[in-house]
C-alpha cells in the first residue's frame, strides 16, 4: 500500500509477465488512491472515480478489485470472501487473478490476511486495526430505489435530506408489520452521510460501527468509491417504535453449533429436510478443527465422505449416511 | 397587518419569450387569491416563480417567515427554500404523478412530509395520515395501496393530504380540478373550501375554470400574455368584467 511498495513493484514486474504489477496500470492506482483517500476524509460520501475495465463482467466485483488493485502491495496477505465463503466460484478467482497479477501470499484466515475483499459478509472473525476490507458494491445509491433522478440524489445527500430513506421502512412496517428489509439495510455514517451497506445481511450492520479496521467500497459499475475510517460512527436507520434489530435464527450451525453466526439455509432432500450452517466458511472449520460439534457434523462428514468416493477428507466415525439418499 | 406575501414587479423571460411581465401583488393570511387567463398566459410560470422553483428574471417575491418576517425567498440558500417548499408551503399539481409518488402507499406519501422533518415513531405517523386521510374522505382500507392504483380523484384528494399534513400556511394550486369530471370535481372543490376555511389557509390557485374561482378564490387576477390585466374580488370581476379580455372570458363559458 505505501509508495515505495508500489515502486519496487513497478520495476520489478512481479507477478503475471506482460502485465503490471495488480494488473492495473500506477497512473490508474494512483487516481483510485486519490478518490479512496478522500472517500476517507468525508465518511459515507460516494467519490467518482474512473472506473476501468476488469478482465470480468460487471456485477462480479470488479469495483472492489479495482480498489484492492489499488492498495494491495507486495507485502500483503489476501483474502477473498464470497457471501461468507472462501470456496465459491467468484472468491476463488478473484483470489487467483490477484496470486497471479501480484504475487502476493492468500490466505482463508481472517486473522492472517492485511486486506480482505468481500461480497456481501463481513467476517465472523474480529478484524483489527491495520487490516482493510473492501467490499463489492453493486449499487451504491441508498435513495435510488425511491428517487430516480441523479441530481435530486445529490441534492439530498448534499442537503441532508433523508426523510425519503424513512419512508421505505415505513412501507415495510405498514405492509410487513416490521421492518422487513433484511440486506442492505441503510445506515447513517458519521451523523452525516446517508449509506448503503451493499448488500450485506442487516446481521452484519452492527459491525461496522466502531470497526477497528479501515473499510473501502468499490462500485464498478457505478464509478463510486466511499469509506468508513475505523472508529466510525455507524447508525441503522430506524423508527423510535420500531427499533433495528438483527435477524436470529431458532437453530444452531449443523456443523460446528455457533449460536451466533450469520446462517445459510441448506435443502437436504426434496422431503423438506433442511440443515443450517455458518455462511462464514474459514469461521466455521476453524471452530470444527477446535473441536466444535454441531447436530450434524458426523453424518455431513460421512456424507461428504460419500459423495467424494471416500477420497480426501477423513471420516469421523463412520456413522450411516442414509439422510442424503 | 403585514401580508403573508408580497410580489413586486415581478418578470420572467424565457430567452426572448416574456412569460411574465410586471406583476405585483400582495396576498394575506386566509386570503385565497385566483388566476385566472387562457393556456399560454403565463399563470404556470408565474405560480412556479412564486413557490420558489424557477427564479425569475425580474422583480421580488417577498414571504413572511416564521420568526423572520418578510424575506426575498431568492436570497434564501437552496436547502432553505427546499424546507420552505415542505413544512409552510404546499404545493398541489395539475398532475398527481408529478406531486406523488406512485409506488408508496398512501400512508407513506402523507407521512413523507413528517419523516423529511424529523418524525422518528411508526404508530404517530401512522394516526396523523389517518387522520388527514379522512380529513380528505378517503376510505381508510385504502392507506397501505399504492397511489397508481387510485382513481384520478382519490390521487388528487391524497395529494391535498400530504401537502397540507404539515400544517402550511401557504398552498400553491396549479389547475387542482383539471381532468376530473364534474361530479368529481365538484366534490373536491366543498373539500378544498372546507379546508381552506377551517385551517385559515392563505392559496394561490391557477386555473383557467371560472367556476373554480367562482367557488374558491376572494380575489382574481385576470392575465393575458403575460401580464395582469384586471384585478379585483371575485364576484366584482366576473360580475362586472371592465377590461375586452375579462368579458370575452366570462362570455365564453357555456350556460347549461
Amino acid at each position: 500500500m505505501t509508495t515505495a511498495s508500489a515502486e519496487k513493484t513497478a520495476e520489478n514486474g512481479a507477478g503475471e509477465e506482460g502485465y503490471n504489477f495488480a494488473y492495473l496500470d500506477e497512473q490508474t492506482k494512483r487516481m483510485i488512491r486519490r478518490c479512496i483517500l478522500k472517500a476517507v476524509a468525508v465518511p459515507g460520501y460516494q467519490v467518482p472515480f474512473g472506473g476501468r475495465e476488469m478482465p470480468l463482467p460487471y456485477g462480479w466485483g470488479t469495483g472492489g478489485m479495482q480498489v484492492t488493485a489499488s492498495i494491495i502491495g507486495h507485502d500483503d496477505t489476501l483474502k477473498v470472501i464470497d457471501q461468507g465463503a472462501d470456496d465459491t466460484t467468484n472468491a476463488v478467482n478473484i483470489r487467483r487473478f490477484f496470486a497471479r497479477t501480484a504475487a502476493v501470499d492468500t490466505t482463508e484466515v481472517t486473522a492472517e490476511a492485511s486486506i480482505v475483499q468481500t461480497r456481501h459478509r463481513v467476517p465472523e472473525d474480529p478484524m483489527t486495526e491495520g487490516q482493510i476490507l473492501v467490499y463489492q458494491v453493486p449499487q451504491p445509491e441508498p435513495l435510488r430505489k425511491l428517487e430516480p433522478r441523479e441530481i435530486e440524489c445529490r441534492k439530498m445527500h448534499a442537503y441532508k435530506e433523508y426523510g425519503l430513506m424513512q419512508v421505505s421502512l415505513y412501507e415495510d412496517i405498514a405492509r410487513f408489520g416490521e421492518i422487513a428489509t433484511s440486506y442492505s439495510y441503510p445506515v447513517m455514517v458519521n451523523d452525516r452521510y446517508l449509506m448503503s451497506p451493499t448488500p450485506i445481511p442487516k446481521f452484519d450492520n452492527p459491525k461496522m460501527h466502531d470497526f477497528p479496521a479501515l473499510q473501502l467500497f468499490g462500485a464498478g459499475r457505478e464509478k463510486r468509491i466511499y469509506a468508513i475510517p475505523p472508529f466510525t460512527k455507524v447508525k441503522s436507520l430506524d423508527f423510535d417504535d420500531h427499533p433495528f434489530e438483527v435477524q436470529q435464527w431458532e437453530e444452531n450451525c449443523a456443523l460446528c453449533g455457533a449460536e451466533d453466526t450469520f446462517l445459510d439455509e441448506v435443502i437436504l432432500d426434496d422431503r423438506g429436510g433442511k440443515m443450517y450452517v455458518c455462511s462464514d466458511s474459514h469461521y466455521c472449520a476453524r471452530r470444527r478443527a477446535e473441536g466444535h460439534r454441531g447436530t450434524l457434523s458426523d453424518s455431513a462428514a460421512a456424507a461428504y465422505a460419500a459423495a467424494v468416493g471416500a477420497a480426501d477428507r477423513p471420516s469421523e466415525d463412520g456413522e450411516s449416511a442414509e439422510w442424503v439418499t | 397587518m403585514s401580508p403573508l406575501m408580497r410580489v413586486h414587479s415581478l418578470s420572467h423571460a424565457f430567452g426572448n419569450l416574456l412569460a411574465c411581465s410586471d406583476i405585483s401583488f400582495e396576498l394575506h393570511g386566509g386570503e385565497v387569491l385566483g388566476v385566472v387567463g387562457e393556456s399560454g398566459s403565463g399563470k404556470t410560470t408565474l405560480l412556479n416563480c412564486l413557490s420558489a422553483r424557477l427564479t425569475p428574471t425580474n422583480g421580488i417575491v417577498e414571504y413572511d417567515l416564521r420568526g423572520r418576517g418578510l424575506t426575498d425567498i431568492y436570497t434564501l440558500s437552496e436547502p432553505e427554500r427546499r424546507l420552505l417548499l415542505r413544512t409552510d408551503w404546499g404545493v398541489v399539481t395539475q398532475n398527481p404523478r408529478d406531486g406523488l409518488r406512485m409506488g408508496v402507499s398512501a400512508g407513506g406519501n402523507v407521512g413523507e412530509r413528517l419523516m423529511a422533518v424529523g418524525a422518528r415513531h411508526y404508530g404517530e405517523i401512522r394516526q396523523e395520515a389517518e387522520d388527514w386521510l379522512s380529513k380528505v374522505e378517503m376510505d381508510l382500507g385504502r392507506i397501505d395501496d399504492a397511489p397508481k392504483h387510485f382513481s384520478g380523484g382519490m390521487q388528487q384528494r391524497l395529494q391535498i393530504a400530504r401537502n397540507l399534513v404539515t400544517k402550511p400556511r401557504l398552498v400553491f394550486m396549479d389547475e387542482p380540478t383539471g381532468g376530473l369530471d364534474v361530479s368529481v370535481q365538484a366534490r373536491l372543490l366543498d373539500l378544498l373550501r372546507g379546508l381552506v376555511r377551517e385551517l385559515n389557509l392563505a392559496a394561490i390557485i391557477v386555473t383557467h375554470d371560472l367556476a373554480v374561482a367562482r367557488l374558491l378564490a376572494d380575489r382574481l387576477m385576470v392575465m393575458k400574455d403575460g401580464k395582469v390585466v384586471e384585478t379585483g374580488l371575485t364576484d366584482q370581476v366576473l360580475d362586472d368584467p371592465h377590461h375586452p379580455y375579462t368579458q370575452l372570458l366570462v362570455s365564453s363559458v357555456l350556460q347549461v
